[in-house]
């Protein structure tokens, strides 16, 4: 029963983690109807964004602490927003009235070139992530053993999720947002400005991913370019599962994920872990490609 | 293009491999072994070129039907010991073949889910199972898991090779240029439209499938007897990139400038390689993917996609104005 829990635990911080990506590319879906494959890279560019940001806060902060952890996970959410806001504009928004597919070939294009580029730029031998924040055992009741950083994981997340949630249901651009996603040509023709609202979905997904990025490597302090190419398609299937294009369904998705995959490799065999999401999602596809929340949505020629 | 010479270029192409081959001890061993990659990715991009570029559905999973048709043809030569040419010619053919049969029955259970899903699904299904394969593969003992196969006979020759890209080639465009596979084209234009003009959309989605993944194994069989060496982490999905980089650099449907683009991005890392003056061993190189030219091979390939999405979505070697997708 103590594994259990413990293999839970586990999932859930695990999960969490998937669930922050999986909302960039469910935001991304939502609104421009294409799958942001370079989503997963911009996950691995918020952590080396943190591991080369840690040791100058520590200059000025002392670290490890809470205080250097919130600046650094800021820093590095920021620079990674603006990261995805220059790609979109770059290499997405002159192919907006292209077909799917030459979209797609170009997001696979860019995730390669962040992936490759940043083996020829930080090295291709893993790092190890500094020690951002405190880090202690929290309890070992009954051989179950929590560590803080899992708890700081699980909060952390909860934190963005309702600051998510308020901007996407509170805010005017919020409301746009999801404007664009129901329709975009009748909100264009309502005055908004699509653009902008494009922009802002990619940095506020890339910012999220940026945090899933430091978060992973506070508690997988190794760190690699090629680190976001599994996440990123593991959260990819998590946004698919919960039903793309819908909030709460990428994180219930992610959860499932995190979770599933975390019991199978406890249980089962660690070898099969990297094949359990790409099962879920060819099950999910085949039985109800909607997703768990997502609407049936009807083809029209 | 038209194919009005077909079978003349099918036998005329496979009697030149033939003398070819006759005379291949006399040429440098560096370049034989990269004339092998050419023949081999020669069939890799052409067979994927059915799927992706007639038939347009974007699969990212070509490196799986590979590892299939490698392994199978592998685990059988390895049966054999020393054999005489005639013997090892007939043996080598049978496992080929069976690579290539293995690797369509996978190819078949990867195009079922294709009947319901299109465009940037299709793509990530199919990248899924060709991660689930190599994984299959990492976790099978028998041929060696994660610590890889060694393929004991290293038949693979010019003959081989280039007589299977020959074929390869003659039987895609006959497929493509015959009354029957109109339809690729068809569900490739309008998969609506065909649909109401009568035509079994699942019949092609599938048979292109099958057919692209039976040379995929063939390619694979090929692969695995010039390298003799196979891991599965040899067959990840930058695998399949690099095969789909091909097609899209030659053109989406464009079976000559598919070979063209082969060619070249097989050569590419060779000239690389001359570049950073690192000592080539055959075989070795795709063992080492985080290498200097690897990651520089990477990097070319990548902004080959943006630039030419941006640019030239037709491809480099098409002359086609208008570029089509399975979902408009």
């Amino acid at each position: 029963m103590t594994e259990f829990f413990q293999q839970l635990i586990n999932g859930l911080a695990f999960g969490s983690i998937l669930a922050l990506i999986a909302l960039g590319y469910t935001m991304v879906y939502g609104i421009l109807r294409f799958i942001n494959f370079a989503h997963g890279d911009i996950f691995m560019l918020g952590a080396f964004a943190g591991f080369y940001l840690a040791p100058k806060i520590a200059a000025v902060l002392p670290t490890p602490s809470i205080a250097a952890g919130l600046v650094v996970m800021g820093i590095a959410m920021a620079i990674c927003a603006a990261l995805g806001i220059v790609i979109e504009r770059l290499a997405y928004r002159p192919l907006r009235s292209s077909p799917k597919l030459t979209v797609l070939i170009t997001a696979i294009g860019v995730s390669l070139f962040l992936e490759y580029t940043g083996q020829l730029v930080f090295g291709a031998a893993p790092k190890s992530f500094p020690a951002l924040i405190p880090s202690y055992p929290l309890t070992h009741l009954g051989g179950l053993s929590i560590n803080s950083n899992q708890a700081v994981v699980l909060g952390v997340t909860l934190l963005l999720l309702a600051s998510l949630r308020f901007i996407v249901q509170k805010t005017k651009i919020g409301m746009a947002m999801r404007a664009l996603a129901f329709n975009p040509e009748a909100a264009s023709l309502m005055g908004i400005n699509t653009d902008v609202v494009i922009s802002f979905t990619f940095g506020l997904g890339s910012a999220l991913a940026a945090a899933a990025g430091i978060l992973w490597a506070i508690n997988y302090p190794s760190i690699d370019p090629l680190m976001g190419i599994l996440p990123g398609l593991k959260a990819f299937v998590a946004a698919v599962l919960g039903g793309i294009g819908n909030l709460p369904g990428a994180v219930l998705g992610g959860l499932i994920i995190g979770i599933t995959e975390t019991f199978v490799s406890g249980y089962i065999s660690s070898t099969y872990r990297d094949a359990i999401a790409f099962g879920v999602l060819i099950l999910i596809l085949l039985i109800k490609p909607s997703g768990l929340l997502g609407k049936k949505e009807i083809e029209k020629v | 293009m038209r194919f009005k010479h077909a079978k003349l270029f099918l036998v005329g192409a496979v009697v030149l491999c033939f003398l070819v081959s006759l005379v291949e001890n006399r040429i440098n061993s560096y370049w034989l072994f990269i004339s092998y990659d050419i023949g081999i990715n020669i069939i890799l991009a052409v067979s994927l070129n059915l799927i992706n570029g007639y038939t347009g559905q974007f699969s990212l999973g070509h490196a799986g039907f590979m590892a299939v048709g490698g392994y199978t043809a592998a685990v059988i030569t390895n049966q054999f010991g020393a054999l005489n040419s005639f013997a090892a010619g007939a043996v080598f053919l049978g496992a080929l073949l069976a690579g290539g049969l293995l690797a369509a029955v996978t190819g078949f259970l990867v195009g079922l889910p294709t009947l319901r899903l299109r465009g940037d699904y299709l793509a990530i299904v199919t990248l899924g199972f060709g991660e689930i394969i190599r994984v299959i593969f990492q976790n099978m003992n028998a041929v060696g898991g994660a610590r890889g196969l060694s393929v004991m006979h290293g038949w693979t020759n010019f003959f081989w090779a280039f007589g299977f890209a020959a074929v390869t080639i003659y039987v895609v465009t006959a497929l493509v240029h015959s009354t029957y596979g109109r339809g690729f084209i068809a569900v490739r234009d309008d998969e609506v439209a065909a649909e109401a003009m009568g035509i079994n959309t699942t019949k092609y989605k599938v048979t292109a499938f099958v057919v692209g993944a039976f040379f995929a194994g063939i390619a694979g069989g090929l692969y695995a007897h010039s390298k003799q060496f196979l891991t599965p982490g040899g067959f990840n999905f930058m695998e399949s990139i690099a095969i789909v980089v091909m097609v899209i650099l030659g053109g989406m449907g464009n079976t000559p400038g598919v070979v063209i683009a082969a060619i070249l991005l097989t050569l590419l890392p060779e000239g690389l390689r001359a570049i950073a003056g690192i000592e080539h061993f055959p075989g070795v190189a795709r063992e080492f993917p985080f290498s200097w030219v690897g990651n520089a091979r990477m990097i070319i390939y990548s902004l080959l996609l943006i630039v030419l999405m941006l640019t030239r979505p037709q491809g480099l070697f098409s002359w086609r104005k208008q570029f089509k997708s399975a979902t408009p």
